[in-house]
C-alpha cells in the first residue's frame, strides 16, 4: 500500500525493495514451523505422561495403592508390589546424594574460590565434566570388575568387626547397595558440581571482597558468607542431583543385585524402580508388563516431583540475585 | 594473644568513630591461631576431595586402555558377536547399530529442537507457550532415560509388533531433544541485539533475520549443544533395552531388532565367559572413544566462539 506511491520509481538499478510474495510465504511458513515445534514439545511431554499413565491404569485399578506397600513380586501368582524397589531407589539415591553432594560442593568451592590458577582450574573442570560423559554401562562394567573386588575385603572386614551396626549387617558377596550407591555418587557428582559452580559464580564479587576486607580467613569467608549467599542455588544442585540419581538405570541394574528385599545393610543386594524395569521388561509377559507400567508411573511421578522442586528452587535462587543487582 | 574483634573494629572504622579506639587491635597475621589452622585444614581436605574425585575417571580410562586395548583389533571391530562357548568374534553389528540409531535420533531431534529454540529465543520469548516449553525442556533433562524406553515401547513397539532400530532412534531422540532445545536457545539469545536490530532495520522479515543473521551467528553454540546431545545419546543404553533390543546380525532394515554397543556391554558383562567379558571391555573402549570425540568436538566448537 505504501509502495503504491513509489510505483513510478524505476527500481531496476536498486537492490532494495519490499519483501516479495515469496519472502512473505517463507516468513509465515518459517514462523509456523517454529511454533509447531514448540507445541510439539509440549504435546510430547503431555503424551508421555498420558501414555504411561494410561498403560498403568489397568494395573492401578487391579492392585490399587497396595501395590506401593506390598513386597512380593511373583509372576506365577500374579502378586506384584514395589515397596522394596521404592525403598532401594530412595536409599541408594540418598546415599549417593550424601557422598556425591559433599564431593560435588567441595569441588565447586575448589573451582570457584581461587584454589587453582585459571588454566589449571579449566583443566580440572574438564576432568569433572568428563566424569559425566562416561556412559552408564561403562561405569557398570567398571563397578563389577574394579570397584566391587576393591570394596569386598573392606566391606567384609567391617561386617566382621562391626556386624552389630545395621549398616554393616551383611557381608558383600558380589553386587550390592554400597557399590551401586558409590557409582551413583560418581555419576551425580558432575551435576551437583556444575550447578553449584554456577550458584557460587552468581554471588557478586564485592561480597567476597567485603568479607576478606573484614579480615576473615579463606574458610570463614566460604562458610559464613559464600555458602549461605549461594545457599539456594546449591540446594537446587543437590535436589537436581538427587533427581538424576533416582532415574539412573544401567549402572544400577548391573551393580545392585536385583534382589527384592528391604535391608538397611549397605552390603546386601537390593533393587530400584529403574533397575526393575530394565531387568524385567524385556522378558515380561502381558500381566507383568501391566505391573511394570504401574512401576514406571511411580518412577515418573517421583522424578517429576523432585525435578520440579529443584527447578523451582533454582529459579528462586536466580531471581534473588537479579533483584539485588 | 587476644583475638581482634573484627566486627566491632570494622563498625568503628565504618562509622568514622569520633572516638578513636584507645589501642589498635592486633592486625598482624597470626598463622598459628585456631581459625587460621582450621582454614588450612579445610583447604587440605578440599584438595584431597578434589583429587579423590578425579580418581574414578582415570581409573576407568586406565582399565579401558588395558583391558579393552588388548582385545581391540580388526576382528573385534567387524565380526559378529560370539555365542556362549565360541572364541573370537566382535561387535561390528553393534557399532553399525549404534551409529544408525544415533543418526536417526539426530535427524529427528535436531530440526525440531532448533525450530522450537527459535520460537523460545526470538519469536515469542515471553509467551505462556514459551515459558511452559522452557520449563518442560528443563524437566525433561532430568527425565529418567528408561522411561523414554517405556514410552516408546508403549507407542511404537506394541503397535508395530516388533522391536526396531526406528523405535530405538525415537527413544534416543526424546532424550536428545531437551539438550538441543536449551543449548540452541541459549546460543541464539547470545546473538547481540544490535545485529538483529540492524537486520530488521534493513527491512528483513523475521524469518530472514533468523535464517541469515541469528542462526549463522549462533551456529557454534548450537553445534556444541548438538554434539553434547549426540555424545549423550551414543552412551545411553537404558532406552534401547526394550525398543531396539539386540541382534546377533548386521542391520538389514530399520524395522527389525538392532544391536547397539551399550546393550552388548550390558549383556556381555554379566556372562561367565572370559571371551565375552573381554569383548565387553573392548566395546566399552570404542564407546567411550566415540563419546569423548563428540565431547571434545563440542568443546572445540564452543571455544571458537570467544
Amino acid at each position: 500500500m505504501a509502495s503504491h506511491h513509489f510505483d513510478h520509481v524505476d527500481r531496476s538499478g536498486s537492490v532494495s525493495g519490499p519483501p516479495s510474495a515469496g519472502d512473505y510465504v517463507f516468513d509465515r511458513g518459517f514462523r509456523g514451523v517454529a511454533w509447531l515445534s514448540a507445541v510439539f514439545i509440549l504435546a510430547l511431554v503431555v503424551y508421555i505422561v498420558i501414555e504411561i499413565g494410561g498403560k498403568a491404569l489397568p494395573a492401578f485399578s487391579e492392585y490399587g495403592f497396595g501395590f506401593l506397600t506390598s513386597t512380593t513380586w511373583n509372576v506365577q501368582t500374579g502378586q506384584f508390589g514395589i515397596l522394596p524397589e521404592i525403598w532401594g531407589t530412595l536409599y541408594s539415591s540418598l546415599l549417593a546424594l550424601i557422598i556425591g553432594g559433599v564431593f560435588g560442593v567441595a569441588i565447586a568451592i575448589f573451582l570457584t574460590q581461587d584454589f587453582l590458577h585459571g588454566h589449571l582450574a579449566a583443566v580440572f573442570r574438564t576432568i569433572i565434566e568428563l566424569l559425566a560423559a562416561i556412559p552408564s554401562v561403562v561405569y557398570g562394567l567398571w563397578g563389577i570388575y574394579v570397584l566391587i573386588p576393591l570394596l569386598r575385603p573392606v566391606a567384609n572386614w567391617l561386617h566382621g568387626e562391626f556386624g552389630f551396626v545395621p549398616f554393616f549387617g551383611t557381608s558383600l558377596s558380589g553386587p550390592g547397595l554400597g557399590p551401586a550407591a558409590l557409582v551413583l555418587a560418581i555419576m551425580i557428582l558432575p551435576t551437583v558440581a556444575s550447578i553449584s559452580v554456577d550458584a557460587l559464580h552468581q554471588v557478586p564479587y564485592k561480597v567476597k571482597e567485603a568479607a576478606y576486607g573484614m579480615g576473615t580467613t579463606r574458610w570463614e569467608a566460604i562458610l559464613k558468607v559464600m555458602l549461605p549467599t549461594a545457599g539456594s542455588g546449591i540446594l537446587a544442585a543437590l535436589v537436581l542431583g538427587f533427581g538424576r540419581a533416582l532415574g539412573e538405570t544401567m549402572a544400577l541394574a548391573m551393580l545392585i543385585g536385583n534382589s527384592n528385599q528391604i535391608s538397611l545393610s549397605l552390603f546386601s543386594p537390593a533393587n530400584t524402580l529403574a533397575a526393575l524395569l530394565a531387568s524385567s521388561f524385556p522378558e515380561a509377559g502381558p500381566v507383568e508388563v501391566r505391573a511394570l507400567m504401574y512401576a514406571a508411573l511411580v518412577l515418573l511421578a517421583i522424578t517429576l516431583i523432585v525435578n520440579a522442586i529443584g527447578l523451582a528452587v533454582m529459579k528462586f535462587a536466580t531471581r534473588k540475585f537479579e533483584a539485588e543487582r | 594473644m587476644s583475638e581482634p574483634n573484627l566486627t566491632a573494629t570494622a563498625a568503628l572504622i565504618a562509622l568514622g568513630a569520633s572516638e578513636a579506639p584507645r589501642s589498635l587491635p592486633n592486625l598482624n597475621r597470626a598463622p598459628f591461631e585456631i581459625r587460621a589452622l582450621k582454614s588450612g585444614f579445610l583447604t587440605a581436605l578440599t584438595w584431597i576431595a578434589a583429587l579423590l574425585a578425579s580418581v574414578p575417571l582415570f581409573s576407568v580410562i586406565y582399565r579401558l586402555a588395558i583391558e579393552g586395548g588388548s582385545r581391540l583389533d580388526w576382528e573385534a571391530l567387524t565380526a559378529l558377536p560370539p555365542s556362549a562357548f565360541e572364541q573370537g568374534g566382535g561387535f561390528g553389528n553393534a557399532i553399525v547399530g549404534t551409529l544408525v540409531m544415533v543418526g536417526l535420533a539426530t535427524l529427528m531431534s535436531v530440526p525440531i529442537g532448533i525450530f522450537a529454540a527459535i520460537y523460545l529465543a526470538i519469536l515469542d520469548p515471553d509467551s505462556r507457550l514459551a515459558h511452559s516449553v522452557r520449563f518442560l525442556s528443563k524437566a525433561l533433562t532430568g527425565f529418567p532415560s528408561i522411561l523414554a524406553g517405556v514410552f516408546v515401547y508403549a507407542v511404537l513397539v506394541v503397535t508395530m509388533k516388533t522391536y526396531s532400530a526406528l523405535a530405538g532412534g525415537v527413544a534416543l531422540a526424546v532424550l536428545m531433544l531437551p539438550t538441543v532445545v536449551l543449548a540452541a536457545e541459549q546460543a541464539m539469545m547470545m546473538v547481540p541485539k544490535k545485529m538483529k536490530d540492524a537486520a530488521f532495520g534493513m527491512g528483513c522479515t523475521r524469518a530472514q533475520v533468523i535464517w541469515k543473521v541469528v542462526l549463522p551467528t549462533g551456529a557454534p553454540g548450537i553445534l556444541t549443544g548438538v554434539m553434547l546431545a549426540i555424545a549423550g545419546a551414543a552412551g545411553n543404553s537404558a532406552p534401547l533395552l526394550f525398543t531396539a533390543l539386540f541382534s546377533g546380525y548386521y542391520l538389514t532394515s530399520l524395522t527389525e531388532p538392532t544391536a547397539s554397543l551399550a546393550i552388548l556391554i550390558f549383556n556381555f558383562s554379566g556372562m561367565p565367559y572370559d571371551n565375552q567379558i573381554e569383548l565387553a571391555w573392548a566395546a566399552s573402549l570404542v564407546l567411550v572413544m566415540v563419546v569423548l570425540v563428540f565431547n571434545i568436538l563440542a568443546r572445540i566448537i564452543g571455544r571458537q566462539k570467544h
